[in-house]
């Protein structure tokens, strides 16, 4: 059996991402909104991303200009080549870059030049995961795939960093504390310029690399599921607590809704090195999963 | 609500003050990055034209084009923070009245409005959709080929574009008092507590 042609499916995830706003997100500003002083510009301005929203999914226009990095996680049986994948992705990118669901966002880093599609070096990137088991892996065929794909604005990954313990302009040591002075510093760092109010997906501990990466992926997660770690899980709803005290506000005109949601995840880290990543995500937290089993497409965001 | 119509004259900006919400109506201009820096690198006449009396949008647009005419499909404002180093010459080269973006400006920028007699206008950023709703028209378009679609300069014609006053023509600047406000609220929340053992 052919491996399907998956291309016009992952053109509909690209157009549902950029389109469809989440509907934990949808709910998690209704709710900021309703927290907002009657009558106050943070409410008003939380309303009206929720009426933009509206607009967006009824037009299929792009909930925010800015499409921003186009990242996939694909989970795949084994009967699925990878770089075919990679091609039928390529090709719904700029399927969907040519209808206006994207916004042509690849640049020549050197150059300047804009390739006008969004395909690039690096663009878009892709991620793949086994959906096996190791005894599984010989005797499944192409019968399941699942493709997640996160938009992610350049205003909010301006404003995301990595902080390295001990910071001593912080008074930030080597343990959570140290860690919660991190999150505190980075959301007044970042004030309105993320397009809050913003998601956090936190990685703490790993390289430099594998800590930013740990945060990406929190991003991943729903804004209203529980992390399973329940150290993590009671760090995640204190940080959101204190953060909503900062008065920042929607886009920085001041309020009790700062942030969303706090999301975060850890890993082993050498004896040297304490990295703490901060991913934020703006308001329009938009990521979008497609499900192809048994020969049948379906979406969820 | 006020109505400002462009372009405008000196003494409809010096009306306006922080907090105020505004609907622009009339001709502007996108430009980011790109655009500021061959803004300040050149003077462009045909720039000028466009911009005297009129506003600058922080604004990288989807535009669809259809039936040879261009459409903004989403457009929502850009961080301003990045055109800082420019924006004060733009101003007073061009003789822009206002600056329209997201997150404010620095120093520099608030100096120019106040010599100039210029506001910063704050838009919602990610009501992309709604606020290209507000483009009637595409007049034109400057360096689209040289810059690319987010890039270029877009002269577009809006009515009733909603943005909120944050740095006016007097000094007075809403970025400034929240981020003042927040540092003192984040100093509260880093003093040390029982159970943390700072550095």
């Amino acid at each position: 059996m052919p491996q399907p042609d998956l291309t016009d499916h992952f053109t509909e995830l690209i157009r549902r991402a950029s389109t469809v706003l989440p509907s934990d997100v949808g709910a998690a500003i209704r709710a900021a909104a309703d927290h907002e002083d009657e009558g106050s510009v943070a409410r008003r301005v939380l309303l009206s991303l929720l009426e933009n929203a509206a607009a967006a999914a009824r037009e299929s226009s792009p909930i925010c200009q800015d499409t921003g990095t186009l990242t996939f996680h694909v989970t795949h049986d084994a009967g699925f080549s990878r770089a075919v994948l990679e091609d039928q992705i390529r090709e719904a990118v700029a399927e969907a870059t040519r209808r206006s669901f994207l916004r042509p966002n690849a640049v020549n880093a050197l150059t300047g030049k804009n390739s006008g599609n969004n395909l690039g070096t690096g663009a878009p990137l892709v991620f793949f995961h086994d959906a096996f088991g190791r005894s599984e892996a010989a005797d499944t065929q192409h019968s399941t795939l699942s493709a997640t794909l996160l938009l992610k604005g350049g205003g909010s990954e301006n404003v995301s960093i990595q902080y390295s313990l001990p910071d001593e302009r912080l008074g930030a040591g080597r343990d959570y504390a140290g860690v919660r002075r991190c999150i505190l510093d980075a959301v007044h760092r970042a004030q309105g310029y993320g397009c809050a109010p913003g998601t956090l997906g936190i990685g703490i501990g790993g390289d430099r690399m594998t800590s930013h990466m740990t945060a990406k992926e929190q991003l991943l997660r729903r804004l209203d599921d529980v992390n399973p770690d329940p150290d993590l899980a009671a760090h995640e709803k204190e940080a959101v607590e204190k953060l909503n005290t900062l008065g920042i506000g929607p886009m920085g005109f001041g309020g009790r809704t700062t942030v969303l949601g706090v999301k975060i995840g850890a890993r082993h880290r050498v004896p040297a090195s304490f990295f703490v990543s901060i991913a934020y995500m703006c308001w329009a937290f938009r990521r979008c999963t497609m499900t192809w089993k048994d020969g049948t497409a379906s979406f969820e965001s | 609500m006020k109505h400002i119509s462009l372009p405008a004259d000196e003494s409809a900006i010096r009306g306006l003050t922080v907090g105020d919400q505004v609907l622009v109506s009339g001709v502007m201009v996108t430009a980011r990055d790109a655009a500021h820096k061959y803004l300040v690198e050149n003077d462009d006449p045909d720039a000028k034209k466009v911009l005297a009396g009129s506003m600058i949008y922080h604004c990288g647009p989807v535009v669809a084009r259809e039936e040879g005419a261009y459409r903004f499909v989403s457009a929502g404002p850009t961080t301003s923070e990045r055109e800082e180093p420019y924006e004060a010459a733009v101003i007073r080269r061009y003789g822009v009245r206002g600056i329209i973006g997201k997150g404010g400006m620095g120093a520099r920028t608030l100096d120019a409005l106040k010599t100039s007699g210029a506001a910063y206008l704050h838009a919602v950023g990610g009501l992309a959709v709604l606020l290209a709703k507000s483009v009637e028209k595409v007049e034109g378009v400057m360096k689209l080929e040289e810059f690319g679609v987010p890039e270029a300069m877009w002269i577009i014609r809006v009515r009733d574009f909603p943005a909120v006053v944050t740095m006016d023509s007097h000094g007075g600047n809403l970025h400034a008092e929240i981020s003042r406000r927040s540092a003192e609220r984040l100093h509260d929340l880093l003093a040390p507590s029982p159970g943390d053992t700072g550095v």
